[in-house]
């Protein structure tokens, strides 16, 4: 017999503007010690049926029907008090944020033990005796000192080992994992899922989880259950629901995952997710936005950094020899020619969004010089000098939540770089220009009177594309431009900027830690690691024979999606 | 219907937007919120036609006589039909004088907020953008001014221009000290809200944007940040300007306040306090009542301004 049962579960979460269906109809079966992976994108209703499972769905959310059991006991209908006993005892949970899901006041050791002392009566002897066992299964070396440690002093991976362990000390019979690697480096990712899939077999555990990564569920589900808009659409074994889904939105989700193996020429079947308004056609090269005559032509790179260098000071202090310096970018040389898309990769702090701030004009360099189209930027100094300069190169960020301005309507915040570099003359033309740009980044005229908020990520960073545009620029920085958003949408905005590339000849700096992002991107990359490029090479020569050691390291740590496949 | 859309007119678009507006709809939604805003627009709106509502006119010296001084209200025995809550010691309309009174308090409340603000939310904008050595020295300013209460720079301003000025010019400006004085003692809440969202501010990206745009600094502080920081300057403000009407009550119940040619309510309560034990409790129950309406209707309604804005700020 199964042993979590959600059968027809329908989650409500009523609001002002009408009631929110966030998940509708939604059956699966979870077996003794099998892993079911629950995929879907944001706003999907994955992580409601978690908490529909635990009983703690968010306030003013609540089932309007449906039952779920538990070894064939209704548990969606007992009280609060009753629900708290199961919680822990029978049902573990792991959340995505390790930082936040332990007690940075409590040593390890107590908070397992008041758990254990809670759901299993044992003395407190015992318990902890138990407690140094489970982190010892959960592969803490050294438990019996580390138990008494407080959350900090534990890494990132480490805390979402105790994160487990706690999961995991009253012997429950289910686990639901909600993003439980999400927060995790990629390294640290695969020992994770390995230790958590070895536990469920061993333990005869059934585990749900829930995960938004196609990559996290090829490596550990035994099958997996796709949601759509708060709906099943598709379940089944792993392996055949990636390898030959049924359901037209699984096909297109899969598509729109980047391949690390190989590149092609754009994303298919991508169509499926948003309805963004087709891309209207402008003819860019007898369009205002074409008309790049007046920048010099220049023959040689585009972008040469010559020993640029960036040093923060993390800790101040009146005498110099007090202070201490952070070198987040060391002498760092490349060239950039022109029409090309050239690629950085590296892990967070090996100063890739550094370089992209120094380029264009953010953080003011403390060594090296920066040379566009043949002018030396960084011997520039007033902004006079300085501004026809910037004007040729923008850039596209990565939070869409963050980098517009909530307080200003989408068409002024396009405006404002044209009319603050008076590229035309007047209001009516930059507006019709402001309107052709939305329609070039498949929005249409409709979002101009709109406020930011009002639209999704992907629509967001159309509406930061739009802008960067809006100066008529030949070189753009894409610092993440795609981190922040679901797989599908991720493709979509990658169609866009490589559409827009092809259609403008813009060169572009295209900064990424998603290795098969960059290879779908870029034709030459450098590989960054704590301030410094370690090897820069043609993309194809980088992904087929890696030279230094540290990209070797990073290649291998690429999700095996589709390798396992071919 | 895409050109319908835009061709939508700006006041029904705003319409709609104000419909769409959430604090817009948990104002609809509050009863406090509700009676406290119709209270205060009441209080504002009879002190503003006072001089149209109110019988009397209480300033001018020449319609007043003696024989009229300390009517009760009309309802008691002894009381005067022409005086509807009773008359003070120099038979002025008590009325009257609490209408023009609440005129001369809510306009120092006003306008010293206003001056507050652009100071506060000025130095705050500059200090939290700037930073370094120009936030250090406005930041340290703020704390020497911390430690002396709103009373005692009104009272050592009152004391200079005292001094300074001829005796009879100094009933004249005496409504400007006490602006002054409670505007300047008020900046430092403004600036130091200001400043730390200013420095939250100005790392997101929208800011980067616009320095990578080119952007002078000016441009990006104004266009930028300051919409995006004006929110919780304006609950304070409808705190401080509760805060400033009590000062101001309190300076001119102190006798360094308005004088009492021209009173607030802080000067009547003051007046009728010499007279509450000899029985003539109108004289400072009446404007003390409204002194409360005033205060209590802006605080309630500056309460639910600060929930609905943001519940974790301030």
């Amino acid at each position: 017999m199964s042993q979590l049962q959600i059968e027809n579960l329908t989650v409500e979460f009523p609001s002002r503007k009408g009631d929110f269906i966030a998940v509708q109809d939604f059956s699966i079966e979870l077996q003794a010690g099998e892993i079911l992976g629950v995929v879907g994108e944001s706003g999907a209703g994955k992580s409601t049926v978690g908490n529909a499972v635990i009983g703690l769905l968010q306030k003013p959310g609540h089932m309007i029907g449906g039952t779920i059991s538990l070894d064939g006991e209704r548990i969606d209908d007992l009280d609060e008090e009753i629900m708290r006993a199961i919680r822990g005892k029978r049902i573990g949970m792991i959340f995505q944020d390790p930082l936040t899901s332990l007690n940075p006041i409590e040593t390890i050791a107590n908070q397992l033990i008041e758990t254990i002392v809670l759901h299993l009566k044992l003395s407190k002897a015992d318990a902890r005796k138990k407690a140094v066992d489970l982190l010892d299964q959960v592969g803490i070396p050294d438990p019996s000192v580390r138990i008494d440690q407080y959350p900090h002093q534990f890494s990132g991976g480490m805390r979402q080992r105790v994160v487990i362990a706690l999961a995991l000390c009253a012997d429950p019979e289910v686990i639901i994992a909600d993003e439980p690697t999400t927060a995790l480096d990629v390294s640290v990712q695969a020992q994770i899922l390995d230790l958590m899939r070895g536990l469920c077999r061993e333990r005869n555990v059934g585990m749900i989880l829930i995960t938004h990564d196609m990559g996290v569920i090829a490596e550990v589900t035994d099958r997996v259950a796709v949601m759509y808009r708060g709906k099943l659409v598709e379940i089944g074994e792993t392996a055949q629901v990636l390898g030959s889904p049924k359901h037209d939105y699984t096909k297109s989700l899969i598509s729109a995952v980047p391949r690390p193996d190989k590149r092609i020429n754009r994303f298919p079947l991508v169509t499926y997710i948003e309805d963004v308004g087709e891309r209207k056609e402008v003819d860019i090269a007898n369009h205002w936005l074409g008309q790049t005559q007046d920048y010099a032509d220049f023959d040689g790179p585009l972008l040469k950094l010559t020993d640029l260098s960036m040093r923060f000071i993390t800790k101040h202090s009146i005498f110099p020899s007090k202070r201490i310096y952070l070198d987040a970018v060391k002498k760092v040389n490349f060239d950039i020619k022109s029409g090309e898309v050239f690629g950085i990769v590296g892990e967070s702090g090996s100063g890739k969004s550094t370089i992209a701030r120094m380029v264009t004009g953010i953080y003011k360099p403390t060594g090296g010089k920066i040379e566009f189209a043949g002018a030396d930027l960084t011997a520039m100094t007033t902004a006079k000098e300085i501004n026809p300069w910037r004007r040729q190169m923008q850039m596209v960020f990565q939070d869409p939540f963050s980098s517009l301005n909530g307080r200003m309507r989408v068409e002024d915040i396009i405006a404002e770089p044209i009319q603050f570099h008076k590229q035309v003359s007047t209001n009516a033309e930059c507006y019709a220009i402001v309107h052709d740009l939305l329609d070039i980044v498949g929005l249409g005229k409709v979002a101009a009177r709109k406020f930011p908020h009002e639209f999704s990520g992907g629509q967001r960073q159309r509406i930061s594309i739009a802008r960067a545009l809006a100066t008529r620029p030949r070189f753009l920085v894409c610092d993440e431009p795609t981190s922040a958003l679901d797989v599908s949408i991720q493709a979509q905005v990658l169609n866009l900027l490589k559409d827009l590339q092809e259609e403008m000849g813009l060169t572009m700096m295209f900064i990424s830690h998603d290795l098969p992002v960059i290879r779908q991107m870029c034709d030459r990359v450098a590989v960054m690691r704590n301030g410094e490029i370690c090897e820069i090479a043609e993309t194809e020569d980088l992904f087929n024979n890696p030279k230094h050691e540290y990209s070797q390291h990073l290649l291998s740590l690429m999700p095996k999606f589709f390798m396992d496949k071919n | 219907m895409e050109n319908q859309e835009i061709e939508r007119g700006r006041i029904a678009d705003f319409l709609h937007r104000l419909n769409d507006n959430d604090i817009w709809w948990s104002f609809w939604h509050s009863p406090v919120a509700v009676l406290s805003a119709a209270l205060a627009l009441f209080m504002i709106f009879i002190s503003v036609f006072a001089s149209v509502i109110a019988p009397f006119n209480p300033f001018d010296l020449a319609s007043l006589d003696l024989m009229d001084s300390s009517l009760p209200p009309v309802w008691q025995s002894g009381g005067d039909p022409r005086f509807l809550l009773g008359t003070d010691d120099q038979g002025r309309d008590i009325l009257s004088t609490i209408l023009y009174g609440s005129r001369i308090s809510l306009l120092v409340g006003f306008v010293s907020v206003i001056f507050s603000l652009i100071l506060g939310v000025g130095l705050g904008l500059i200090s939290g953008y700037v930073g370094g050595r120009t936030d250090a020295i406005i930041m340290r300013i703020a704390d020497v001014q911390l430690s002396f209460p709103a009373i005692l720079i009104a009272l050592l301003l009152d004391g200079v221009a005292r001094t300074l000025l001829p005796k009879d010019v100094h009933s004249e400006i005496a409504i400007y000290v006490m602006i002054f004085a409670i505007a300047v003692s008020g900046w430092v809440q403004y600036a130091r809200t200001v400043r730390s969202m200013v420095m939250t501010e100005k790392v997101k990206e929208y800011v980067q944007a616009g320095q990578v745009i080119g952007l002078g600094q000016f441009t990006i502080m104004w266009r930028h940040i300051l919409p995006n920081v004006i929110g919780p300057v304006f609950v304070i403000g409808t705190l401080h300007l509760a805060l400033a009407i009590i000062i101001e009550a309190t300076l001119s119940f102190l006798g360094v306040g308005l004088p009492p040619t021209t009173p607030s309510l802080g000067t009547l309560i003051r007046i009728g306090n010499e007279y509450l034990f000899s029985g003539e409790w109108w004289i400072t129950i009446f404007p003390g009542a409204a002194l409360v309406a005033i205060a209590l209707s802006v605080n309630l309604f500056g309460d639910w301004l600060r929930d609905a804005i943001n519940p974790k700020l301030l």
